[in-house]
């Protein structure tokens, strides 16, 4: 079986600070990681390679940085390594980002497309399943669970309210929620090979089968009309009450709110 | 000269970080507290290849190098020094001679599982009446038939009984001093191999300190590691590269008080402000980071010098001189810095400078290290 995991590098939200002027992200000297979604995912692949066997490809777009992402996740376990790098891919949004990773990956082989189901520097959640959709293969998004019977994925899907099991025939994509699993640590033997004996394949603008006007800025429909901070949350009422009229006064707040 | 880390060196350092900061610290302070071998942890670093990562592929190690080892002691004992330990113990001082001096039998079947983390390792040098003095041996080995017969003790072993394979050093011929020491391979459970004491300790409590007792202990002679009456000088390379391991242990000890003072100063207020407005503690700080500082360097390089030169005693002694003793005095400070608090259990820093102590005393304590760079120089 040959699995894809699509990964991206993003700033470790843990780590970034708020501007207090400004109100922004301060992004400078922030570590970079792979985004947790996608490392659950990248952790449902490795885990299939264990049980049942299979070759683990890793794929990003990004800055030429981005190889730090792909060498991490062979550290893990991936054995294969892409990196979709070109200025002429800058700017994109999500449909522009979608079309030039699913023209990377038809240019390998896969039976198992796994991507995060979204990166925690944009929310959008689409380039998983728009990447589907390039190439006409199933989709099933929001995986808590995923197993492999035969030619077939069988994958847990969460909604707010309930789950679905969803049986589909490979090849497909599926989108990995990133509190699904626990994503073994790198080992240092992993780290080294990782860097020292395994290559990370880079596909720049000529390598891709793609038209001008569906990548970077120019394919990309989507504009921001703007952008601002979110208002900080006002600060909460205060009250001096005995321990009676304060329990009494909490149980009427939880009550408009439908929450008791 | 660059003094900058390689991108492989820099992401092992992260992997060993997060290991520390997510699996050891959350246990830290029980380990400590309750003087109980954290076995949870040694299996979670055998898995992830942490006790072999100086030994070759083909032995079943990471095939990294020392500097990756050294970085992994030190993370882990920033956060917990008997981890530190445990995992220097095991490497430098087990698996290393093994894998140096050791037959291609015996490292098929010691190093590999020692490497892989199937076993874990130890090693037998002190005894009562040798500590400094390594060469006043008293246990001996005596050849009968294709066994050697082992009698004494040992003491003050790190890994003592929770490890699988030791390697011991015994008289094969007390006539001739140190060139009758002879080194062995001995696994638990060998007959007439037993364990006494176990040590109450100052520090590193929950890193297990055994006596070893040999009675009437039979070996095969394939055991023998190294020749007959090569011992010594078999302890003593070793002990050159252990040094590495506690020189890169007490870093971290170090390093890890410094990290936790730095946050606590900038907290506590008094005065009116916080206390990392008043110069004296900004000089303290100073002084602390800038000697961190030099001790990793000594570190780094000795950790260097032992992949790439023949001879790194020098250096492997002036790391663990001076990282040890920048130890103490850091997590002396860093207790001086959180005050009254920084003498409760409720701060790390208590433990650290108790754990601090012991690597100025163990594999050579500050005064061999002293000799052997002075024995170099003059």
């Amino acid at each position: 079986m040959k699995i894809v995991v699509c990964i991206k590098q993003v700033p470790d939200t843990n780590e970034v600070k708020l501007d207090p002027v400004t109100g922004t992200l301060i992004r400078d000297g922030v570590p970079s990681i792979i985004n947790p979604d996608d490392k659950a995912g990248l952790e449902v692949a490795l885990s299939l390679k264990d049980s049942l066997g299979a070759e683990v490809s890793v794929i990003t777009m990004g800055p030429p940085q981005a190889d730090a992402v792909l060498r991490e996740a062979m550290a893990m376990g991936a054995d294969k390594a892409y990196l979709i790098t070109d200025r002429a891919f800058g700017g994109a949004d999500t449909l522009a980002t979608s079309t030039t990773i699913a023209a990377a990956i038809k240019k390998l082989d896969y039976d198992l497309i796994i991507a995060g189901r979204q990166a925690i520097d944009g929310d959008t959640a689409q380039v998983g399943p728009q990447i589907a959709e390039h190439l006409n293969i199933p989709n099933i998004s929001y995986a808590e669970a995923v197993e492999v019977e035969g030619d077939t994925v069988i994958v847990k899907r969460q909604y707010e309210d309930r789950y679905h099991t969803v049986k589909v025939q490979m090849p497909c994509l599926i989108t990995a929620l990133g509190d699904m699993n626990k994503p073994r640590y790198m080992t240092p033997g992993g780290i080294f090979d990782a860097f020292r004996s395994k290559e990370v394949t880079v596909f720049t603008r000529p390598d891709l089968d793609v038209e001008d006007a569906a990548i970077g800025l120019k394919g990309s429909p989507t504009k921001v009309a703007a952008s601002w901070p979110k208002s900080l949350k006002a600060a909460g009422v205060k009250v001096t009450l005995d321990p009676q009229e304060s329990a009494e006064y909490i149980v009427e707040k939880l009550q408009e709110k439908f929450i008791f | 000269m660059d003094f900058t880390l390689s991108k492989e060196h820099e992401m092992a350092r992260t992997l060993f970080r997060d290991f520390a900061v997510n699996e050891v610290k959350p246990l830290a302070q029980e380990v400590d507290e309750t003087e109980v071998f954290p076995r949870g942890t040694t299996t979670k670093m055998q898995k992830l290849g942490f006790m072999g990562i100086p030994v070759p592929k083909e032995y079943g190690g990471q095939g990294c190098d020392t500097l990756t080892y050294a970085m992994c002691v030190e993370e882990l004992s920033k956060v917990c020094g008997t981890t530190g330990v445990i995992v220097s113990a095991h490497t430098s001082l087990c698996a290393e001679p093994i894998k140096k001096f050791g037959t291609e039998d015996q490292k098929k079947k010691f190093l590999v599982p020692l490497a892989n983390g199937e076993k874990l390792g130890a090693f037998g040098l002190t005894e009562p009446g040798a500590g400094t003095d390594a060469s006043g041996q008293q246990t001996k080995a005596i050849v009968d038939g294709d066994d050697y017969i082992i009698n004494g003790s040992k003491i003050f072993i790190t890994n003592g009984k929770e490890a699988d394979i030791y390697v011991i050093f015994a008289m094969t011929d007390k006539s001739k001093g140190t060139k009758g020491i002879t080194a062995f391979i001995i696994e638990k459970g060998t007959p007439g191999f037993t364990f006494g004491t176990k040590e109450k300790k100052m520090g590193i409590r929950g890193s297990a300190t055994y006596e070893l007792i040999f009675t009437d202990c039979r070996i095969p002679k394939e055991n023998m590691l190294g020749q007959e009456g090569k011992g010594f000088g078999i302890a003593m390379q070793t002990l050159d590269g252990g040094r590495i391991g506690i020189a890169a242990q007490a870093l971290g000890l170090a390093a890890g008080a410094l990290e936790q003072t730095i946050a606590y100063v900038k907290e506590r207020k008094q005065f009116g402000r916080s206390i990392s407005k008043f110069q004296n503690t900004q000089f303290m700080i100073a002084d602390m980071a800038t000697k961190v500082e030099a001790a990793r360097l000594l570190v780094y390089k000795a950790a260097m010098a032992k992949d790439t030169q023949k001879k790194f005693s020098v250096e492997a002694a002036m790391a663990k001189l001076y990282a040890s003793e920048v130890a103490m005095e850091v997590t002396t400070k860093a207790v001086q810095l959180h005050g009254g608090y920084g003498y409760t259990r409720e701060y790390d820093v208590e433990r650290m400078m108790r754990d601090a102590k012991i690597t100025e005393i163990y594999e050579g304590t500050s005064e061999v290290q002293r000799m052997v760079i002075g024995g170099a120089l003059l």
